[in-house]
């Protein structure tokens, strides 16, 4: 088995004094997929908060590259390779598209690479930050990050609020990420079937717990589960 | 338009040197005024940092400038330096510890810091001239060629010329990936933390350079004036040039210079024609630019524009 890139062992975290994730087992490996479903409130962004320290560590162990860093301030977790793309998008206003790329630049990256992957952007560059489009703040909330180098990926419900034609451009820079094979990409969606069509391995999260930990196709073939702790049905 | 707005400046600036050929003291005042509200525009315009004590890193490097041209070298540039060094310390030791509070404690502290380097420079009078001020600088030529003058001549090209290098400076520093990251640290700490910058030591980075550009306005004015009083750590230094920067425009570096230049000539214009009531003048002007233009003088262009185009197109 592949040496874990990621791992969290019996993580307990929340806001403050309140636990929101309880005894969260998981690992990643370098080049996997992994989807997290599960219904609002469940704890998806929590987890992904606390992989990249956001919120209070109760107990538990992060670890990237065998390595604790639990303790970590953001800052040094994303220098040791975790990047995360926020729901919130947080473009910076008053920069324009490359100054917002250029702000996270990072050793060898370079601006060709975010335009190859979104040429949207390389249209945009002049443009200021409040000047786009959700699905063109998206994309650049996520060159922005791969500006930074990271190994993990982390994408929170990036998909959510934009149109059908954007959500299918948006997954298909997340293949071209995670084809290469040399960075895990994290997904956590609420669009269940797009997420588990481009993972190979999902994770189902329910009152701050896993519940499901397995490959994505099995678990497009347990509409129970995906009825109990999601809500929808999927075609198969 | 905008890559031809420091020409603008410069030449403005060139051609008041002939305009105004007895007011030299004046204007080399704006300029020095210019340089200290630059430095706040770094720290509070780009980093975000609210404070009302930049008048303590001005203050040590007066007193740096002024103690360097008294008892090692009378040499302006190497006393620059000296300035420079010295607001950088003050700035680097007091923003370790101040930048690690939030808010409104981090106002208080620097107003805290201004206040101690005053009471300071107060009690060691041996050192400081005390109340009286530092007396008796006497400055070398510029660069051994250029003696300060009576007239202020000299003075007011050499002000002249280290503003404009600091802006050159802050431009470029601007332009660069620490002075984006500084935007962003002010727009969203906690999204540039995320993407891989320490917002505090990019804080205190900031913090530095702007006290070490303070301190260098500070030893202009040692150097100029050959004179260092208590008054370069005043709290009303601080917040006027707090407010000459809202007023030109934060976080746009045209703006602090505007805003610097507008406020000193109204308050200069005011005060010789009312010395009891110029103070409602400037209150006026500020709340006028306040609510009128809430990004300050340097975003009228803009909104002359907006108002000129919706009345054209009201009328067609």
């Amino acid at each position: 088995m592949a040496e874990p890139l990621l791992e969290l062992s019996a993580v307990t975290a929340g806001y403050g004094p309140t636990h929101v994730l309880r005894g969260i087992d998981l690992s990643l490996t370098k080049g996997e997929r992994l989807a997290v479903i599960g219904r609002n409130g469940a704890g998806k962004t929590t987890l992904l908060a606390t992989i990249m320290g956001l919120t209070r560590l109760h107990g538990g162990k992060v670890r990237l590259h065998g390595l604790e860093i639990g303790a970590m301030a953001p800052f040094r977790r994303n220098a040791a390779g975790l990047g995360l793309v926020p729901q919130t998008r947080d473009i910076f206003p008053s920069l324009s598209v490359e100054e917002n790329l250029l702000s996270a630049m990072r050793g060898d990256a370079s601006l060709d690479e975010a335009y190859t992957l979104f040429p949207r952007l390389k249209e945009r560059r002049r443009n200021g930050g409040t000047q786009l489009s959700g699905g063109e703040q998206q994309m650049l909330a996520i060159a922005r990050t791969l500006m930074t180098r990271p190994e993990v990926i982390l994408l929170d419900e990036p998909l959510e609020g934009l149109a059908p034609v954007i959500c299918e451009q948006l997954m298909a820079a997340f293949e071209e990420l995670a084809t290469d094979g040399t960075r895990a990409v994290v997904l956590v969606e609420q669009h269940v079937e797009a997420a588990l069509s481009f993972a190979t391995r999902a994770v189902l999260m329910s009152n701050g717990q896993i519940v499901f930990d397995g490959p994505a196709t099995e678990l497009r073939e347990r509409p129970d589960l995906l009825h109990r702790h999601v809500g929808v049905g999927i075609e198969t | 338009m905008g890559r031809f707005v420091p020409l603008i400046l410069l030449a403005v600036a060139v051609g008041l040197y002939f305009l105004l050929p007895y007011n030299l003291a004046f204007l080399t005042r704006i300029l020095i005024m210019v340089l200290l509200v630059l430095s706040l525009d770094l720290v509070l315009g780009y980093a975000g940092i609210a404070t009302l004590g930049q008048a303590a890193m001005y203050g040590a490097g007066a007193y740096a400038a002024g103690l360097f041209a008294i008892h090692v070298w009378a040499d302006p540039l190497a006393g620059l330096v000296a300035g420079a060094v010295a607001g950088a310390i003050l700035a680097l030791v007091s923003g370790l510890v101040i930048l690690r509070a939030q808010g409104l404690t981090v106002i208080m502290l620097t107003i805290a810091v201004a206040q101690i380097c005053a009471e300071i420079a107060n009690r060691a009078r041996d050192i400081t001239g005390g109340a009286d001020g530092l007396r008796g600088i006497r400055m070398d030529p510029v660069l051994g060629l250029f003696e300060f003058d009576f007239v202020g001549q000299v003075g007011y090209w050499y002000a002249l010329i280290v503003v404009a290098v600091i802006f050159c400076f802050l431009m470029v520093l601007g332009r660069s990936s620490f002075g984006l990251s500084l935007r962003g640290i002010h727009e969203s700490p906690a999204r540039m933390g995320a993407i891989g910058v320490s917002v505090y030591w990019r804080r205190v980075a900031a913090y530095t350079i702007g006290g070490a550009i303070a301190g260098i306005a500070g030893a202009l004015t040692a150097q100029i004036t050959q004179l260092v009083s208590l008054e370069t750590f005043a709290f009303v230094l601080s917040a006027e040039a707090l407010i000459m920067l809202i007023l030109g425009g934060t976080g746009r570096l045209y703006g602090a210079a505007i805003g610097t230049f507008v406020f000193m000539w109204a308050h200069h214009t005011a005060a010789s024609n009312d010395p009891f009531n110029w103070l409602f003048v400037i209150g006026a002007m500020v709340l006028a630019v306040v609510f009128l233009l809430p990004k300050g003088l340097i975003s009228m262009p803009a909104a002359l524009t907006q108002i000129f185009k919706g009345g054209r197109d009201a009328g067609t």
